[in-house]
């Protein structure tokens, strides 16, 4: 399933409003009443689902959708006597993502217990790390467009205050005719990597492309699957406004938020909500709030039971997480136990913005364009494949993979590798184009052809449908010479001096060849006729 | 000394202990008293131990599947249960407030 955050699904609305905030350095001006501009804070805390085998303290599997509670250990069901014991894989995984974001990894770092009552969270209590998580101070660079045409982007950085391991807790579907909650423990023990930013950002297009940036840099590290409809990426976002050089308002915190798109918008209404609320003579409650995504508002879910307090007490059955590097590696320790950050470091994938980077210096595309191509799951292989088989410069080819085949893509609701044309069949036509065989506008019918998955090649069809360029020059003549002689006032125009009427001529002898002539060809026999009547 | 009644009402709501009478406020207040003896020794400058594993090593384990698929065992603990979902209220049901639950106070 391809997730994409394509700019065509952003209303010219919100990236009017980003646009705007960014111009203003992040302040929002004064509605009707109000005199001073505003500040919106927006932090966020992320919840990743570590992409494993088995759970965070138990070997239990970890998958999506399978029968309810048929993965759940006696630890995870937390049936007394049962122990946990810390699986390996999620300790890489949160230190690949540690380094991945800029992070100090914590060498030593402790588990804590977080207590609630709540009926998928068999224990009482979350296994997590409050007091000293594995990984701390970091930075997450992400870019934004700011103008409607993605043509200026603008680099921004997000400072990341620490990454723990957790616990998940299960599954409750609530069956409000009966009055019941039935829960399912499945996901109950799976490992998360909680990401918490720091309040830098300033509107739900920036929050926006944060997730969509970390989310890319989750899946090509492969510490997570971050697919924010499995559930396995889960962003709660903390909002509040201010006057600049006011203390920071009251913050609330939105929930429920099923994709990076709707983040934006709940996001930007949450601040509106507040601003308007401020700027009436209220007061924003230090609440949780969750997203509504048909109405496209928050709504107040104030908390019957009053302000949690968690009771964070130490883990008393595991010891601290010791993490080593190359000179702290211990001598006589099977290293199945040893986790070495320095190993992992040295095995860390490019990150997207090194993909990028990459792309840009070695085919000379737009940086935009290298976006696009990481955007889209599977693109900017199938890119870089055409590249392989084509004689045309690469230039060129992002102009027919970002606009053809994407475009196509996007209306047809098909991941890239579902797509009927493959990169090879694309590079053939292309090199049909490249070899001036056929015009740019028979190369389209052509491409809308090989849509169809009919088995065809290009060549075959243009055979088929007759669109090779008119090779005979003497056949050419003739058709032009035809115009010239119907288009009576046209020439007069011309050869009084007005040579854009040329283009008219030149259009109508395309319409006359069905698109088979070479408009330059073209351009230069009508002149030469022109010129000689 | 007395520990207030409203503290009382906030431990039994966070922890779900029922102190139930004089007598178990008593012993929670002599646990106090012997919790607060720790005082009496100067810790400055001394980090806190929070676990006697604080030398140990923390075991990592391999990330095989080797747990699960034991729903029917499981469920037997459940007193009702739908589908293999076990069932639960439609949400907590938060402690009465003080007046409203006969505590040790208005007993004795």
């Amino acid at each position: 399933m391809t997730i994409s955050f394509s700019r065509k699904d952003t209303e010219p609305m919100e990236t009017a409003r980003a646009a705007a905030c960014h111009a203003r350095g992040g302040t929002v001006p004064a509605g009707q009443s109000g005199l001073a501009s505003w500040l919106p804070v927006v932090g966020l805390e992320i919840h990743a689902q570590i992409s494993s085998n088995s759970k965070l303290f138990s070997g239990s599997q970890v998958q999506f959708a399978a029968p309810p509670n048929s993965l759940v250990s006696f630890f995870d069901a937390s049936l007394p006597g049962t122990l946990p014991v810390l699986n390996r894989r999620c300790v890489e995984a949160a230190v690949m993502t540690g380094l991945a974001l800029n992070c100090s990894i914590n060498k030593k770092s402790l588990f804590d217990r977080k207590h609630y009552f709540y009926a998928d969270l068999p224990a009482g209590y979350q296994i997590t790390q409050k007091r000293v998580p594995i990984a701390v101070n970091g930075s997450l660079s992400y870019s934004l467009c700011i103008d409607n045409k993605m043509s200026r982007m603008v680099t921004k950085t997000v400072r990341i205050k620490q990454i723990q391991l957790e616990q998940d807790s299960g599954k409750s579907l609530h069956d409000d005719t009966r009055s019941q909650t039935l829960v399912d423990l499945n996901r109950a023990g799976v490992g998360l990597m909680e990401v918490v930013m720091e309040p830098d950002m300033c509107c739900g297009e920036e929050a926006a492309a944060a997730v969509r940036e970390l989310q890319l840099i989750l899946q090509t590290l492969g510490s997570s699957k971050a697919i924010m409809a499995e559930g396995q990426l889960r962003v709660d976002a903390n909002v509040s406004v201010h006057h600049p050089g006011e203390p920071y308002g009251v913050r609330t915190e939105v929930k429920n938020i099923n994709s990076v798109r709707f983040l934006a918008k709940a996001i930007d209404y949450e601040i509106q909500r507040q601003i308007e609320e401020l700027e009436n003579g209220g007061t924003i409650l230090n609440e949780t709030r969750a997203f509504d995504s048909k109405l496209g508002c928050t709504i107040s879910m104030r908390d019957k039971e009053g302000k949690q307090d968690y009771r964070f007490m130490p883990e008393p059955n595991l010891p601290p997480l010791i993490l080593y590097d190359a000179k702290s590696l211990p001598a006589n320790r099977n290293h199945q136990q040893v986790v070495n950050i320095d190993w992992i470091r040295e095995r860390l994938p490019d990150l997207p913005s090194v993909k990028r980077a990459k792309l840009v210096e070695l085919y000379g595309i737009l940086p935009e364009h290298s976006f696009t191509l990481l955007n889209e799951d599977g693109l900017a292989e199938y890119f870089e494949n055409v590249i392989k088989h084509t004689q045309m410069k690469p230039k060129k080819v992002i102009g027919w993979v970002l606009k053809e085949l994407l475009s196509y893509l996007k209306e047809h609701a098909l991941a890239v590798k579902d797509s009927p044309v493959s990169s090879f069949l694309l590079a053939d036509l292309l090199n049909l184009l490249e070899r001036k065989e056929i015009s740019s506008s028979a190369a389209k019918q052509v491409f809308e052809e090989l849509w169809k998955g009919e088995g065809k090649t290009p060549l075959e069809i243009v055979k088929e449908k007759h669109l090779e360029l008119l090779r005979d020059q003497e056949e050419l003549e003739q058709i032009c010479q035809a115009v010239i002689d119907r288009q009576e006032d046209e020439v007069m125009a011309i050869k009084a001096g007005n040579q854009k009427v040329l283009n008219k001529l030149i259009g109508l002898v395309q319409r006359a060849t069905r698109g088979r002539s070479n408009p330059v060809l073209v351009k230069q026999i009508l002149e030469k006729k022109l010129q000689s009547e | 000394e007395q520990v207030p009644a409203a503290v009382l009402e906030h431990l039994e709501r966070l922890a779900l202990v029922d102190f139930r009478d004089a007598e178990g406020v008593q012993r929670l207040r002599e646990a106090v008293r012997f919790a607060e003896r720790l005082h009496e020794v100067d810790t400055e400058g001394v980090e806190p131990m929070d676990s006697v594993l604080e030398d140990r090593c923390l075991y990592l384990r391999e990330d095989d599947v080797t747990e699960g698929n034991c729903t029917k065992e499981l469920l037997k603990n459940a007193r009702e249960k739908i589908e293999e979902y076990f069932v639960a209220p439609p949400g907590n049901i938060p402690l009465p407030k003080l007046e409203e639950r006969e505590t040790f106070e208005q007993q004795s």
